[in-house]
């Protein structure tokens, strides 16, 4: 430490730590008795967390070796493959769905704040309800398979990639916009030459998240009847055929892991390093 | 609006604010005692000046005395909050946003961060600075521009130097060549009136003057009204035919470059 380090201050440092108001001292306690209340309607018992790792470690039994016949790989293969298919299908049709309702989302772009405030509330709505809910709609609506699975992941990237859009194009460099404003160009010319080439780093990253996203989902999918590896992970366990079940998380897992592993290296070759 | 503001000539102050005027030329940018506030607080008031045609004039003040702001209260980027900005012929505040696109389409921005989009070429770019006078599809990128937007903006190109990176992505430029591709895109649609906000400051010295000396002299050349802001005092007094000087929220100088010296700007800048 230097010598002037230790010459006297003319003011001191701030506390450490801050002593919180007598409403902000309100405000952790209620947020203390939300969370033990959380856990009491959870269910949560100390009982069942030691009573349950005997009961685990007899699944793990039961289920190992997993099934790896040929015939079963497959099968469960072909079901995976439609998996994957649901996925992609899916998410790139709810990409390019998501671009003009994004636009009619983002604030200050094409459309006004009313307009704004209607999109984003209704995508509010889409990203609420939960994929595996609009598969069973969708599943009323079009019949069991992958078609209503398709329908159902399209549905949940345009929540979710509706709204990242939108934010991403707000959240663009607005010089170059600003740019061609002055030049008299209009509305739709400057969205399309300033803000969306501004804005597709950020557009790229949130759509490989959605596939990401879409690839997750459509492994589930099949619990309710709409196509995919599901199907086969619901059967498994109520045959308790759990050797046939292990093999269908071990699939789904190493299938999952490759999808963000390839979508992480795609990033960084579309992009670089930015986001 | 006075009647003498109306009219088109332009009355150039020979000094000082408040001096007389005399009749130069025909009047491209009048601003009539414009006044801007960030809710209740004045950035500048009660400045006004006119620009005949061809004249080049700067714009000096410190940080935070509003040039930037002027400048985009002339190009009705934003609103003034009071006064009236006339731009060729035409009052910027009760221009419809149609009217107000054509006055633009006439007008050039050049700017400090250049404001190229970057992940387009320098073509492409260039190609953008038709878009006022022609809309649509076909003038987003090269690849679908008809053949004479193609070659209005390789013939800007080939004024600044540049034409042989019109392939090459914006964002692979150097500071230099980013901004001479804005002043070709600023100049591609022959514009009346070119605005530059600080064209070179984010420019080493050198590209600095090489960015200047070329930007006058095709301005020059064409005969187009320029209103740039320059912090370098020098730049001020040997591109501008007249110095504007903002400070404490008031046109405080309006002189021909001619009658004034390096250090009667100094005192803008205390």
């Amino acid at each position: 430490m230097t010598d002037t380090a230790a010459a006297p201050l003319s003011t001191s440092a701030p506390a450490r730590v801050e002593r919180p108001s007598a409403i902000a001292f309100l405000g952790y306690a209620f947020a203390l008795i939300i969370i033990v209340w959380s856990f009491a309607g959870a269910g949560f018992s100390i009982e069942k967390m030691v009573t349950a790792p005997p009961r685990f470690a007899d699944f793990i039994d039961r289920a190992f070796p997993p099934n790896f016949e040929p015939d079963v790989l497959a099968r469960l293969g072909w079901k995976m493959l439609e998996t994957l298919q649901i996925a992609l299908a899916g998410a790139v049709l709810g990409v390019i769905l998501s671009f003009p309702v994004a636009l009619l989302a983002a604030r200050g772009l094409v459309a006004g704040p009313w307009v704004n405030s209607v999109v984003r509330t209704i995508l509010g709505f889409v990203r609420a309800v939960p994929d595996i809910a609009w598969a069973l709609v969708f599943v009323v609506a079009v019949g069991l398979g992958p078609f209503a699975g398709m329908l159902a992941i399209m549905v949940d990237t345009i929540g979710f990639c509706g709204r990242f859009f939108a934010d991403d194009m707000e959240a663009a460099d607005k010089g170059p916009a600003e740019a061609l404003t002055a030049t008299g160009a209009g509305k739709l010319d400057v969205v399309a030459c300033a803000t969306v080439p501004a804005a597709s780093p950020a557009f790229v990253s949130t759509s490989l998240f959605a596939l990401e996203k879409a690839v997750r989902s459509s492994t589930i999918l099949g619990l309710v009847g709409a196509g995919g590896i599901g199907i086969e992970l619901k059967v498994g366990f109520d045959l308790f055929d759990y050797p046939t079940a292990m093999t269908v998380i071990l699939m789904i897992a190493v299938v999952v892991i490759a999808i963000e592993q390839l979508s992480g290296w795609a990033r960084t070759k579309i992009i670089g390093h930015q986001r | 609006m006075s009647e003498a503001s109306t009219s088109d000539t332009v009355l150039e102050r020979s000094q000082t604010t408040g001096a007389s005027y005399a009749p130069v030329s025909p009047c491209d940018l009048e601003a009539d005692a414009v006044g801007k506030t960030f809710g209740e607080a004045y950035v500048f008031r009660d400045v006004s000046f006119r620009l005949a045609r061809g004249e080049a004039v700067a714009l000096v003040g410190a940080n935070g005395t509003g040039k930037s702001t002027l400048l985009r209260c002339i190009m009705g980027l934003i609103p003034v909050s009071e006064g009236e900005v006339t731009l060729l012929d035409t009052p910027v505040s009760a221009a419809r946003p149609r009217d107000l696109r054509d006055l633009r389409s006439r007008m050039g921005l050049v700017s400090q961060k250049h404001n190229l989009v970057a992940r387009m070429s320098v073509l492409s770019n260039v190609i953008h600075g038709l878009l006022g006078q022609r809309s649509g599809l076909r003038y987003w990128t090269q690849t679908l521009a008809p053949a004479e937007a193609r070659d209005a903006a390789m013939a800007a190109l080939e004024r600044v130097g540049l034409a042989h990176l019109a392939a090459r992505r914006a964002d692979r430029l150097s500071g230099g060549q980013s901004q001479r591709v804005a002043i070709a895109r600023a100049l591609v649609a022959e514009p009346r009136i070119l605005i530059a906000d600080e064209p070179c400051a984010s420019l080493d010295p050198a590209a600095g003057e090489d960015v200047m000396d070329l930007f006058f002299n095709l301005v020059r050349d064409e005969g187009v009204t320029v209103v740039f802001t320059s912090h370098n005092v020098d730049h001020a007094l040997r591109y501008g035919d007249r110095v504007l000087g903002l400070a404490n929220g008031k046109l405080q100088l309006d002189a021909t470059s001619a009658s004034l010296a390096p250090t009667d700007l100094r005192g803008l800048y205390d």
